[in-house]
């Protein structure tokens, strides 16, 4: 058994409060508690907590006799802060003091199958949820509280956790109180979904937005102090009793297996132990350091393998002339054909094109991994802990139910990064050494060898009949959207698995721009062609922040912005003369006003810098029924060709804003991360393998090219539900800086990213 | 072979016994027992390693352990307390920085090294004390208010709108 393993500082103040038993408040960390049995799922005595389910109340939500909330969420952070604004949500549907509330984000012994971090459906899907839980939880105590007080419950109120009768508050119960033997064994309506889409429900019904105090203030994050003291433990501090450090040795020429292994060119470092299992190569030492020098010691022979890519200059002519291995051409909508043929019109035709790009977290991933004969225990970073247990499972072959997974907090994750392959390579290497093992990569295996947003190019071609585009076809051709699944529940979309004999066709496919144009005659459709090595390749995809959505709707955007300026029209104007819908309407007027847009025709908004020209470009997008409009404004040096994103203009509009700070910061951070994507980020690879393998080979932003400001303008909209943030305002920033680009230097940037040496090459058009 | 050392680290002297090129980051994380200088990249290319020697931010990632004996050694933890914060940490917490905050060290140690070196440098001294080290969020801007915030100087949020706290 093991002694208690520190819980990390994000979480432990919500694993330490854990009711075990009547009336009893048990300090418990996670891995003592699993340990012990005493959180398993179906261990139970009466009094004991119900067996973790959707329908169980008590899967959602403890009360304390401390007074204290838990709520059990099944989406763990990764960076944004979302368990703040679960802990607002829960904390109001409750009236209890926010700071009452722990949030316990990312566990498949703890929390339901929420679908992880996904789709920015944080608190649009899984805080829907958390408040179902969280009101059902206060009706059920102000019922207890009322017949404990004798009054009716409709003369109850709560503050702070403190059901007082109204107008006599010397008459009052708390929630403490009333907890009794500690769990509600109380029913939900399940809709018998897991995932995202999971709805579990009661009786009660939530406060209207007019009722609430906490949901809309700018409540601070909880992991800030612990971050800048160095008190904060990541995933990479954790220590489990017995544990080794291991690594996975990736080939030089992708595709290539090992084919023999010089044990005794490692035997001087301490504990230093080779681990093969079909194509899977790894090691493991007892230092974090050994397992460095072993990593670099270790005399490998590969097996010959053909290089299987090619040089990264042909990547799109690649694209354009390989077979697709799925299509969907689309449906035309109206006349299409008829229209595009309709006299007098005028037609415009242009191409985009979007290279491969990396996550590369600030840190390879790392994770540890404790099989043992009775279960295994894996805590890692992936934002889909359920998934990972479920992958890890089959990989292992081993009951999933026996599987327990934690997410834990990590170098940032903006998507599915090397974290749910770091976990499954730890896996191997401990059911092989018999020891808990931390694994944690160079910094290749998180640039080189992360799962890739797709490279595509994209064909837009629209016919204009007096000043309105009246048929538009949009037609993208691109690398599938996911080679491995974003979730990562099939040990044929995990390396390791890949590695020892899990094979699995991906589902191919790709998509389309959401946008909101009338345009009565219209064509979208996409081809998506294989990866260039169908096993454990480094550049096979999965989802990248905002999956297809910079580059579709750079492409989209920026052939918007193309078509106004060939008629000499506004580009504000000319997306409003396309818009019907209020909203969408208000988003963009709201950052025209803000940004002081000057109206007048596309190509007029350049000026002169200290050393460049200046331009402003406009875009917008939606995502889902959130709505981003932009305007950039760049700085472009003659000399060099170097794009500087100085400043920035976001209006956002993402329904009901739960916590203001939070959602500035988080779209401030999309907005860099999406100027560096545009302008700086690109996959290189040659015949043999990726070799973007660190900062220097893999640039993104510095801090000498981020923007002076960013002014973010929220647009509340108390009357609709939250519908994300954690991705939607990276979808314009490329086409909004490509546009401005073209407005400073008359030169339009139809390829990404917008490198100094590529703008200095290209020709301006005017 | 191993070499016994002595290392001063936030105040505390650490006797201990590794190989003089152990890199500083690799001493302090297992032989001093600290967590938080972080591994990012091993290539002092990110800034995640950073701690201060005699007042300087350094990565630790490349740094013989070695060649820092005798000299004062400072992790983000020895920067300062919850208790009695450094001012840029204060900023960073009223700024509310980081997001996933593995960038911390670097831009915070090196920050701190600056602010020593200029009380109140202008927005180009500070980028240009803090080019090269990566943060992946995006919280440059941030970054950049809390050490205008932690010199005196004004670091207002440019933002408005309806969602504004009142």
């Amino acid at each position: 058994m093991n002694a208690p393993v520190p819980a990390p500082e994000s979480v432990s103040l919500a694993r330490r409060r854990f009711l075990i038993g009547a009336g009893a408040l048990v300090v418990i960390a996670p891995a003592a508690a699993h340990a012990a049995g005493a959180l398993k799922p179906g261990g139970a005595s009466p009094a004991a907590k119900p067996a973790l389910h959707p329908a169980e109340l008590d899967s959602w939500i403890a009360v304390s006799p401390d007074g204290t909330v838990t709520a059990f969420f099944g989406k763990p952070d990764v960076g944004q802060g979302v368990d703040v604004a679960i802990a607002q949500i829960v904390a109001e549907e409750l009236d209890v003091h926010v700071d009452k509330v722990a949030v316990v984000g990312g566990d498949t012994d703890l929390t339901c199958n929420q679908g992880g971090v996904s789709g920015s459906t944080g608190v649009q899907m899984g805080g829907r949820q958390m408040r179902l839980a969280a009101a059902e939880a206060r009706r059920l105590l102000v019922e207890q509280a009322a017949v404990k007080l004798g009054v009716p419950v409709e003369r109850l109120s709560v503050d702070g956790g403190v059901v007082s009768v109204v107008g006599d508050p010397a008459k009052r119960v708390t929630y403490a109180e009333l907890v009794g033997s500690g769990y509600f064994h109380a029913k939900l309506e399940w809709n018998n979904q897991m995932g995202n889409g999971l709805i579990a429900s009661g009786k009660a019904k939530p406060k209207t937005v007019d009722q609430y105090r906490l949901v809309g203030t700018s409540v601070p994050r909880r992991d800030i102090a612990g971050k800048i003291f160095g008190t904060f433990e990541y995933i990479a501090d954790m220590k489990v009793p017995g544990m080794v450090y291991g690594r996975v040795i990736r080939p030089p020429v992708a595709g290539a297996v090992p084919a023999s292994v010089d044990e005794s060119s490692i035997a001087h470092i301490k504990g230093a132990k080779v681990v093969r299992k079909g194509d899977f190569i790894g090691l493991v030492t007892d230092s974090e350091w050994g397992t460095v020098q072993a990593s670099r010691a270790l005399k490998i022979t590969w097996s010959d393998a053909k290089p299987p890519f090619f040089d990264d200059a042909g990547l799109y002519d690649y694209i354009r002339k390989t077979p697709a291995a799925r299509s969907d051409m689309g449906k035309p909508v109206g006349d299409f054909d008829a229209a595009f043929a309709t006299k007098g019109a005028r037609t415009f035709a242009f191409e985009y094109e979007w290279p491969f790009q990396s996550h590369s977290s600030m840190a390879p991933a790392c994770a540890i991994a404790d099989v043992k004969a009775d279960g295994v225990t894996l805590w890692h970073s992936s934002q889909k802990p359920h998934a990972t247990s479920e992958g890890i499972a089959k990989l292992l072959g081993r009951p999933v139910a026996t599987v327990r997974s934690v997410s834990v907090a990590g170098p940032g994750s903006y998507g599915r990064n090397d974290a749910g392959d770091a976990a499954a390579d730890a896996a191997i290497l401990s059911a092989a050494v018999g020891k808990p093992v931390r694994l944690q990569g160079g910094r290749a295996d998180g640039h080189a060898w992360d799962p890739k947003g797709a490279a595509s190019v994209h064909k837009a071609r629209a016919a204009v009949v007096d000043g309105k585009i009246i048929a538009y076809e949009f037609m993208s051709k691109g690398f599938n959207r996911a080679d491995v699944a974003t979730a990562e529940s099939n040990a044929s979309d995990l390396l390791a698995g890949q590695l020892t004999g899990f094979e699995a066709p991906p589902a191919y496919g790709f998509g389309t721009p959401e946008e909101a144009y009338q345009i009565p005659n219209r064509r979208m459709g996409w081809e998506a062609i294989p990866t260039l090595l169908a096993k454990a390749s480094p550049l096979r995809t999965s989802h990248l922040r905002d999956p297809l959505g910079p580059q579709l709707h750079f492409a989209s955007e920026v052939f918007m912005d193309e078509v106004a300026f060939a008629l000499g029209a506004d580009p504000v104007d000319f997306r409003l003369r396309h818009l019907t819908d209020p909203r969408h309407r208000e988003v963009i007027e709201a950052v025209a006003h803000a940004g002081r847009w000057a109206p007048g025709p596309a190509g007029t908004r350049q000026g002169d810098f200290a050393d460049g020209l200046t331009g402003r470009g406009f875009a917008y997008s939606q995502r889902g029924d959130t709505i981003v409009a932009v305007i950039a404004d760049v700085v472009v040096n003659q000399e060099t060709g170097r794009v500087w994103p100085i400043g920035f203009y976001v209006a956002h509009d993402c329904g009901l804003i739960v916590n203001p700070q939070g959602l500035k910061q988080c779209i401030e951070g999309n907005v860099v991360h999406g100027a560096s994507r545009a302008c700086n980020e690109e996959v290189r690879f040659d015949a043999k393998n990726v070799t973007s393998v660190d900062w220097a080979t893999y640039p993104i932003l510095d801090i000498m090219e981020a923007p002076e400001r960013i002014e973010v303008i929220l647009i509340n909209r108390p009357e609709r539900p939250p519908s994300g943030a954690g991705e939607p305002s990276t979808r314009p920033i490329a086409a909004a800086i490509s546009n401005a680009i073209f407005e400073a230097t008359g030169k339009r940037m139809r390829r990404a990213p917008f490198t100094a040496a590529r703008v200095k090459a290209a020709k301006s058009l005017v | 072979m191993a070499e016994r050392m002595s290392l001063k680290v936030d105040g505390k002297v650490h006797a201990i016994e590794a190989d003089p090129a152990k890199p500083l980051l690799y001493v302090l994380r297992d032989e001093c027992g600290l967590n938080n200088p972080r591994f990012g990249c091993g290539l002092a290319q990110c800034g995640a390693c950073t701690v201060q020697v005699d007042g300087k931010a350094i990565r630790s990632c490349v740094t013989p352990a070695s060649s820092v004996q005798g000299m004062e050694i400072t992790t983000i933890a020895g920067l300062g307390t919850p208790a009695n914060p450094h001012p840029l940490q204060q900023a960073y917490l009223d700024q509310q920085v980081p997001q996933c905050g593995m960038c911390t060290n670097g831009f915070l140690m090196t920050g701190a090294a600056l602010l020593k070196e200029i009380p109140r440098p202008d927005p180009h001294q500070i980028r240009g004390a803090l080019s090269g080290l990566k943060c992946r969020c995006g919280t440059h801007l941030s970054i950049i208010r809390a050490i205008l915030q932690a010199s005196g100087q004004k670091a207002e949020w440019e933002g408005h709108g309806e969602g504004e706290e009142a």
